[in-house]
């Protein structure tokens, strides 16, 4: 017997339900908290360079977001959101890919941003939202985008990305280009129509693209058992018809692992896959966010111990890689680093008014020029009420 | 030239541009082999293949979305939503994503080679959901283009400039029109302004406005109120997005009077934008109120669709209350 799809089928002649926990998708982990393999496990082949890399990565991440939080206390930049405790998930799945292959994601990726060599100074700019920001100042900080190392400009509505990402993946492939796309998004985004959307139409539609779901435990304050019912988000893979596989996201030997074969088979077979990347949202969900009013500081020192960057940095000093000394030096450089961009970036102007119109269509409609030219003349009026634009007219 | 109704206008539209340029794919719900429930895409996927006209899940945000990400990557796709009054479940990747890619990236990215082709409007007993007329809900959307055609060569003409427009368009098709419209269509590649009204005819003492399907609503109303010697100036707008203020304004400076129809509910409709920006242009030359006749406020209606509808009677007695204020 066949179903409408085609696909044989199997008949029962008495009537039983499927449990809704009969699939129980199993975790990957590689890397011990200590640093040592599990028993069984073969770490990726990955070199030294690579390794550092990564592992650099992470820390200017840690750091970054500990520099910038504080800055958003200060008053300084309007709003910032961590990645603590995710760092590993977004720079592991990042190593495992071209350079080439585009990168959709939700907000929380940071990791990904900079292993892609997103500069210091491109932070910067785009936090203080000043005239050298790519995104001229336009968005909310931490909505990061770089057209040359293809990672698509962030966007707050969630999930939207989603089908997005089976859209552009499904071009790559028009293209004959061998590249994939990567889509990341929470678990909270996951129940969103787009997510629904996006899965189905790639998997229909044979789009080359790694869903990537980072499921912390939380979408702001609503914890992941009043999100779904189900198991997890990877489950939900297998319904669409797709590959899929459930990683340990604090462990980034296994987040690069699974993502790199995703990716291999992906490219090998014109097909989505579904990754469901298992950490903690150890921070805040964002500056505007205290979470003291939704969980318990107990569960929270209980997910602090699984630190993904102490974890990948046991393993590289057991394997030799990383000197002691060396990285704390390089840790304490990168907060001088960090805070003298900052000082730099904050002076950067505002930019011009030109683009308060611009880039809204490939060229100024006639009524936005005229707008415009009203604006200008209005500010001429009461300079000192618009002290960004005022003396640069 | 030659003899096409609208949908074989559209359909040579979209064979011209998928010949011409490999990055315009069609897709949507029924495009594919089938050709859509119109038949606007017949014989495309038979033609360039299933890669490039191909049938979607049943899923409007999931076209909207998977269109923006070919967009973004290159491609001009050109999406169907099989009905414009089921275009609401993509409103959010319409006005959140398509509309402002380019702004919030800062021209880092942008979906600029997309069109969304969809059917509008009433006058086929289509009741709630297959009558709807939903432009103003997107001209209040700054990043989107809006074209509305009236016949099969302005269709054709109009479809062509919005493929290669590099701003993304939501293109309306008054499907009432679909096979009832006929008329003679250059067979090679022409493009026709977005942006810009046509003056269909020039009149003297009262400014007509209308677009799509009303435009023959609007033609026959103007005959009658010409048989009783007034003079009207017909103008088909053809963008709702950007507007052409400049040809509307002009007119109603020489005509000092205007009359606004369209098929969607008045209140909060386009003709509202339009005359209050040209009652603050011509606030001087108006000789009497700018009138709008529009449905009513009402969802659309099945049994009593004849008495809705902004007619030409409603339309006729409306240049004369206009004209004789």
């Amino acid at each position: 017997m066949t179903n409408p799809n085609n696909a044989t089928i199997s008949t029962v002649h008495q009537a039983e339900f499927t449990s809704g926990h009969a699939l129980q998708i199993p975790t990957l982990r590689i890397l011990q908290d200590d640093g040592t393999l599990y028993e069984g496990a073969t770490a990726p082949e990955l070199d030294k360079a690579t390794a550092l890399k990564m592992y650099q990565t992470m820390t200017f991440i840690r750091v970054l977001d500990e520099r910038m939080l504080g800055a958003q206390r200060q008053g300084r930049i309007s709003f910032y959101m961590q990645c603590l405790g995710e760092e590993a998930a977004t720079v592991g799945s990042a190593a495992a890919l071209d350079d080439a292959d585009m990168i959709m994601a939700q907000y929380r990726e940071q990791g990904a941003l900079r292993y892609r060599g997103f500069t210091l100074e491109q932070f910067m700019n785009q936090l203080f939202s000043n005239e050298k920001d790519l995104g001229k100042g336009r968005q909310m900080p931490v909505h990061y985008g770089s057209n040359a190392i293809h990672y698509m400009t962030i966007s707050s509505p969630l999930g939207t990305q989603i089908p997005q990402a089976a859209g552009y993946a499904y071009a790559q492939k028009l293209r004959g280009l061998s590249n994939v796309t990567i889509c990341y998004f929470g678990e909270g985004a996951a129940s969103e129509g787009d997510f629904h959307a996006g899965l189905n139409m790639a998997a229909v539609h044979k789009a080359p693209v790694l869903f990537f779901c980072r499921n912390n435990g939380y979408a702001i304050s609503t914890p992941a058992n009043e999100q779904f019912k189900g198991d997890g988000i990877a489950c939900r893979g297998v319904g669409y018809g797709m590959k899929t596989i459930r990683v340990d996201g604090a462990d980034i030997l296994a987040v690069y692992q699974a993502t790199k074969m995703a990716r291999e088979y992906a490219l090998a077979h014109n097909e989505p896959v579904l990754l469901e990347s298992i950490a903690y949202r150890l921070g805040a969900h964002s500056s505007s966010d205290d979470p003291s009013g939704y969980r318990s500081k107990e569960e929270e020192e209980l997910w602090r111990k699984n630190d993904p960057v102490s974890r990948f940095r046991l393993f590289l000093l057991q394997k030799g890689w990383l000197d002691d000394e060396a990285d704390k030096a390089a840790t304490e450089q990168l907060r001088q680093d960090i805070l003298e961009a900052l000082k730099v970036a904050e002076k950067v102007a505002k930019p011009g008014i030109e683009h308060l119109i611009s880039d809204v269509y490939s060229e100024p409609i006639p009524e936005l020029e005229r707008q415009l030219a009203d604006l200008k003349e209005h500010i001429r009026k009461y300079p000192d009420a618009y002290p960004i634009t005022s003396g640069r007219l | 030239m030659a003899k096409m109704n609208m949908l074989q206008a559209i359909n040579n539209a979209l064979d011209l541009a998928m010949a011409k340029d490999d990055g315009v794919v069609c897709f949507g719900e029924d495009v594919g082999h089938f050709g859509g429930v119109f038949r606007a895409t017949s014989k495309l996927q038979e033609k360039y293949g299933k890669a490039r006209c191909f049938n979607t899940p049943l899923t409007e945000q999931g076209i909207a979305g998977f269109a923006n990400g070919m967009a973004a990557q290159g491609m001009k796709p050109v999406a169907e939503i099989q009905f414009a009054d089921y275009i609401f479940p993509a409103f959010d990747q319409i006005v959140n994503e398509t509309a402002k890619f380019r702004y919030r990236s800062g021209n880092e990215f942008n979906v600029g080679g997309l069109v969304f082709r969809t059917p509008y409007g009433g006058g086929i007993a289509g009741g709630h959901y297959h009558s709807q007329s939903p432009e103003a809900y997107f001209a209040h959307t700054p990043g989107l283009k809006i074209v509305v055609p009236r016949n099969p060569h302005q269709a054709k003409g109009l479809l062509l400039a919005s493929i290669n427009c590099p701003d993304p368009v939501i293109f309306f098709e008054p499907k009432k029109l679909y096979r009832a419209s006929v008329g003679e269509v250059p067979e090679e590649y022409y493009e026709l302004p977005i942006g810009q009204a046509e003056v269909m005819k020039t009149g003297t003492q009262v400014t007509v406005l209308a677009w799509g399907a009303q435009m023959e609503i609007v033609e026959k109303a103007v005959e009658m109120a010409e048989a009783i010697g007034i003079s009207c100036e017909l103008i088909d707008l053809r963008s709702i997005l950007p507007w052409d203020v400049d040809t509307v304004a002009e007119s109603v400076k020489k005509t000092g009077r205007l009359v606004i129809n369209h098929e969607a509910p008045l209140t909060g409709g386009f003709a509202g934008e339009i005359a209050a920006t040209i009652q603050q242009r011509c606030f001087l030359h108006l000789e009497s109120p700018i009138l709008r006749v529009c449905g009513l406020d009402t969802p659309y209606p099945l049994a009593l669709e004849k008495e809705y509808v902004a007619d030409h009677l409603k339309t006729f007695e409306a240049i004369k209350a206009s004209v004789n204020f």
